[in-house]
């Protein structure tokens, strides 16, 4: 066994065109509109753990996730599975043979309403040569190992609710015997003690049978529940990356430190919060330099003309000039703070 | 009669919506009060009924939904039956309301500065000129940069967190005495949700306006409310000082729901849960709507349904505490 | 391999689920509620089984010249002075049973109607699958042909065709093949819109998470198109289709009173329209009276039909 990491993305970058009318603008001399939605992201994830990638909107988080299984293919850069570069799905096989899938957001749309859950299931065995009968009793059984019952693949998607069609979703996902998982905000769609089963289910998966994640998600508190290392993005780019607890305690970006603060916490009493300064900035229109200058209470010159790159220090990485520069105050957590 | 000095009283509301198939309840038996100046949130998940309570307070329940019982009392004015046209004066003058997708509640083809000035208008007696001035100084309050420039732009000028502090600032304009807010930061980023919430604190602060709060969001509650009421299935299980019963809940169900939350910096291997799922309004357990699911249910809860008693800190509707109360009397 | 094993359910027992599932359906529900719709299936249905069952429930058969005696020409309906009781609405000049004629004619309307609107169903949603799901430049032409023909009307096109058909056949086959170049025509004529709707369809169904896992999952694209997102885009289709049949059917009326339409010895309600308008002014008005309102009732009836199917699959209006 190889300790080579399951997942290497390098220098991912990923720019859409927006222009309206391609071939028009270009004819009369106009302006193309890019949306560089990824710019220059890198990151490993090794075999078996979990890596949470968070941010807000218009951070380029679910880009990420969708390149990283091939739905969308990539403006420069490079991801490797296991070593083999991903490439889009084509000759019927899907990415990999069936070794990378994907958990999606939306509980209603992810699965094909019109379908049995049992022929939704199936129809991702494509990979396996294994005959009708085989599949249906493989159905049964990962249905039970999501916690639904066998005789539930007769039934609808809207028979179900949320959470359990979320449970169909990973039961699809597994049926492939995957090795890699992208899930892409699976919870945040569902309610919080919904929520809270299928993140345990998920765990449990992950122990059983030594599934790698990339867990996507806004939400900080959940991601510090289920990843070992988390990547924070801000409009494409990746500012930081620490493993769990390091992130949590102490963290280095300005970004990172203030969405700790800005999470609305169960355990503060009343605690003066700083002021928030500012939206994320429109991304068609980014602030040259470090794209958080304008936020940020440490911005320099050089922030406002110089792009960051991410420096690695042991497990941790950094995007940020005043970290470089060694000039930004400790940061202590809300929670500690007195009443 | 209302309670002393409370804004909003709300009795034993119910709310049917008649089906083909049957009659749902999707509000049971729901009372509360609100005093000026106090932020109460509604908590709880999808399908207990928060948001049709918001709906029916202010008069804007989607038929077949109708008040089915109880009542409302504004101060000490009924406004539970009130005819469709006195209903739409209190509306935006007396209640305002906050809704939670700001791009669909600003209308796309008028201008900021219009929708600010129609509303402004029909509720008080300004001019145009008048009106004008009134509308930039709201924008201003709610912290909207170059107010006087920006009120003439649309909508879709503005980003998200924007256009809700214009939201804002619509609820705000003819100094409502009650905010019916629902879930007016759930569509929005986390650093923005945050500005809101404070914003939001402010100025209820400010006016003297009662706020109700409802989300499904338990940190954005205990950030921003005084006091908080737990709904379940269409009924309040739980209601009291915000931080009493985010700490220290009395109702099984809030114990559940609390223990689900993860929280960060937290280093459990598995997130507590709480077994099953809330029941669908077609189909509410006899007794206690939770007893299917509490781990502490005995033979009452399955027949009577307890109504809100007073615990440690806050009342729940939960026959454990009348068991405590018997045996500390005892 | 796991014990619990899926039951295999048989194809009989999905065959009484599906029609349990629909018995207790709100659609049937709010269709029983409302008398006028429920009044239009049943003319409908009646239509279809008399067109049907022509042989059977026809007292005469008005196209077999051999039955056919002049002597019975130009009788009244049986309840005005003069008529025959064996003709309950009269005869035309020839001698045919005007009640025959109108089961006979319905059923060639019916058929034409309904096969040109399955054909320009089939034909409009494959080219606004196509076009919705690979986008670009497919789309763009595809479209650019259906707006082309958008412009013109329909009518035009099926005289258009029709036209091109009576030129480039020779006469004998003419006659066989009429009904077909009729169903053509008037098939041809409305796929643009069948196409639209599959289009913004499959439009919107393309970009769901289901259709991004079959991708993962390696399905090939022409089986998601097929297998995914055709079933999600047929209802507003086959909703445009049933008032496509009453469009369909005043088409093919419309050509065949032109006398471009179906051959007249396989007359149609359009035809028989004709037929008996020669005669309106010298006092048979029973030979186009009856015929145009048969065609009238049947239109407004699968029209209203079209119309509830409409109201009731929108999920905003329930």
């Amino acid at each position: 066994m190889s300790d080579q990491p399951l997942l290497q993305v390098t220098n991912l970058s990923k720019v859409f065109d927006l222009t309206q009318n391609p071939w028009l603008t270009s004819l009369t001399g106009g302006k193309r509109i890019h949306l560089p939605a990824v710019d220059g992201v890198t990151f490993e994830i090794p075999k078996g753990k979990t890596f949470g990638l968070v941010g807000e909107s218009g951070s380029g988080k679910s880009t990420v996730a969708r390149m990283c299984v091939g739905l969308l293919q990539p403006s420069s850069g490079a991801i490797k599975f296991a070593g083999t570069p991903v490439t889009a799905p084509g000759g019927g096989r899907g990415i990999g043979r069936g070794r990378l899938q994907m958990i999606f957001q939306d509980p209603f749309a992810s699965v094909n309403p019109r379908w049995r859950v049992v022929d939704i299931i199936r129809e991702a065995m494509r990979t396996k040569n294994l005959s009708a009968r085989d599949q249906i009793a493989r159905v049964g059984a990962l249905l039970e190992q999501v916690g639904l019952t066998a005789a539930d693949g007769e039934k609808f998607p809207h028979e179900f609710s949320g959470g359990q069609r979320q449970r169909i979703s990973i039961a699809r996902a597994l049926a492939s015997e995957p090795e890699f998982l992208v899930c892409d905000e699976p919870t945040s769609a569902l309610d919080v003690s919904v929520q809270a089963q299928i993140l345990n289910l998920m765990k449990e998966l992950q122990t059983e049978l030594g599934l790698t994640y990339l867990f996507i998600s806004h939400d900080l508190a959940v991601v510090s529940h289920v990843s070992d290392v988390v990547g924070v993005m801000y409009l494409g780019r990746l500012v930081e990356i620490a493993p769990k607890d390091k992130l949590f305690e102490n963290p280095q970006h300005p970004y990172t430190r203030m969405l700790l603060e800005a999470i609305p916490r169960l355990d503060l009493k009343d605690r003066h919060q700083e002021a928030v300064v500012g939206e994320v900035a429109n991304p068609l229109d980014r602030p040259k330099g470090c794209h958080y200058h304008p936020r940020c209470p440490f911005a320099n010159d050089r922030c406002k003309a110089e792009d960051p790159s991410l420096k690695a220090s042991g497990d941790t990485a950094v995007a940020c000039h005043g970290v470089d520069e060694a000039r930004l105050p400790t940061w202590s957590d809300p929670s500690l703070e007195p009443a | 009669m209302t309670e002393q000095g409370a804004l909003l009283t709300v009795k034993n509301l119910r709310v049917e919506i008649p089906t083909r198939r049957e009659l749902l309840v999707p509000v049971d038996d729901v009372s509360f009060e609100i005093a000026p100046g106090e932020i109460l949130g509604v908590v709880g998940e999808s399908g207990a009924g928060k948001s049709l309570t918001g709906s029916a307070v202010i008069g804007l329940l989607e038929p077949p939904g109708r008040i089915a019982g109880g009542e409302i009392y504004l101060r000490d004015r009924r406004i539970d039956n009130l005819p469709y046209r006195d209903m739409r004066k209190i509306r935006g003058a007396e209640i305002g309301m906050i809704f939670q997708d700001p791009l669909t509640s600003l209308n796309p083809v008028y201008t900021i500065g219009r929708q600010l000035v129609e509303t402004l208008q029909t509720h008080q007696d300004l001019n145009q000129k008048a009106a004008q001035a009134r509308a930039i100084d709201l924008l201003r309050e709610v912290g909207i940069p170059a107010a006087a420039e920006r009120i003439n732009q649309y909508p879709h000028q503005f980003s998200g967190g924007m256009r809700q502090r214009v939201v804002i600032a619509l609820a705000l304009a003819n100094n409502p005495k009650l905010i019916i807010a629902d879930e007016p930061t759930t569509a929005l980023d986390v650093s923005v949700q945050a500005q809101i919430i404070k914003l939001l604190k402010r100025l209820a602060g400010e006016h003297g306006a009662a706020v109700m709060l409802v989300s499904h969001d338990m940190g954005v509650i205990a950030e921003t409310c005084d006091r908080v009421a737990v709904m379940y299935a269409g009924r309040i299980v739980e209601v009291g000082d915000v931080h009493n019963v985010v700490e220290r809940p009395n109702h099984p169900y809030t114990q559940g729901l609390m223990a689900a939350i993860p929280r960060l910096g937290a280093h459990d291997e598995k997130l507590a849960h709480i077994k099953g799922s809330m029941p669908r309004p077609n189909a509410i357990p006899t007794g206690c709507a939770f007893h299917p699911r509490c781990p502490h249910a005995f033979a009452l809860c399955h027949v009577d349904r307890p109504e809100l008693m007073d615990g440690a800190g806050s009342s729940a509707a939960c026959w454990l505490l009348a068991q405590e109360k018997e045996k500390a009397n005892v | 391999m796991s014990d619990q094993s899926l039951p295999r359910v048989s194809m009989g027992r999905r065959l009484r689920e599906a029609v349990v599932r629909s018995l207790r359906s709100d659609l049937l529900y709010s269709f029983l509620r409302q008398p006028v719709i429920v009044l239009a299936f049943l003319i409908t249905l009646t239509f279809v089984l008399a067109a049907t069952l022509a042989h059977w429930v026809a007292p005469h058969n008005p196209f077999d010249p051999s039955t056919l005696n002049l002597m019975d020409a130009f009788y009244p309906p049986a309840w005005v002075e003069g008529g025959n009781e064996s003709f309950l609405l009269g005869t035309d000049n020839q001698g045919r049973d005007i009640l025959s004629t109108i089961i006979y004619g319905s059923r060639i309307s019916l058929i034409v109607g309904f096969a040109a609107v399955v054909f320009s169903i089939v034909l409009g949603v494959l080219v606004g699958l196509l076009s919705g799901f690979v986008g670009g430049w497919l789309d763009a032409v595809l479209m650019r042909v259906a707006d082309i023909q958008l412009t013109i009307p329909g009518l035009l096109i099926a005289l258009l065709v029709d036209g091109i058909a009576r030129t480039v056949l020779p006469p004998g086959a003419r006659e066989e093949i009429a009904i077909y170049v009729v169903i053509f025509a008037i098939g041809i004529s409305a796929w643009p819109q069948y196409a639209r709707v599959a289009r913004s369809g499959a439009m919107s169904e393309k970009v769901k998470d289901y259709v991004a896992s079959a991708r993962i999952i390696g399905t090939p694209s022409w089986i998601i198109l097929l297998r995914h997102v055709l079933p999600n885009i047929l209802g507003p289709v086959l909703v445009l289709g049933t008032i496509g049949l009453a469009l369909a059917i005043t088409s093919e009326a419309t050509l065949s009173f032109l006398g471009v339409g179906v051959p007249p010895t396989t007359p149609s309600l359009g035809t028989l329209i004709r037929i008996g308008n020669d005669f309106l002014f010298s006092g048979e008005w029973w030979i186009t009276l009856f015929p145009s309102a048969a065609l009238v009732i049947l239109v407004l009836a699968v029209n209203l039909l079209g119309d509830w199917l409409r109201d009731a699959l929108n999920p905003k209006l329930r």
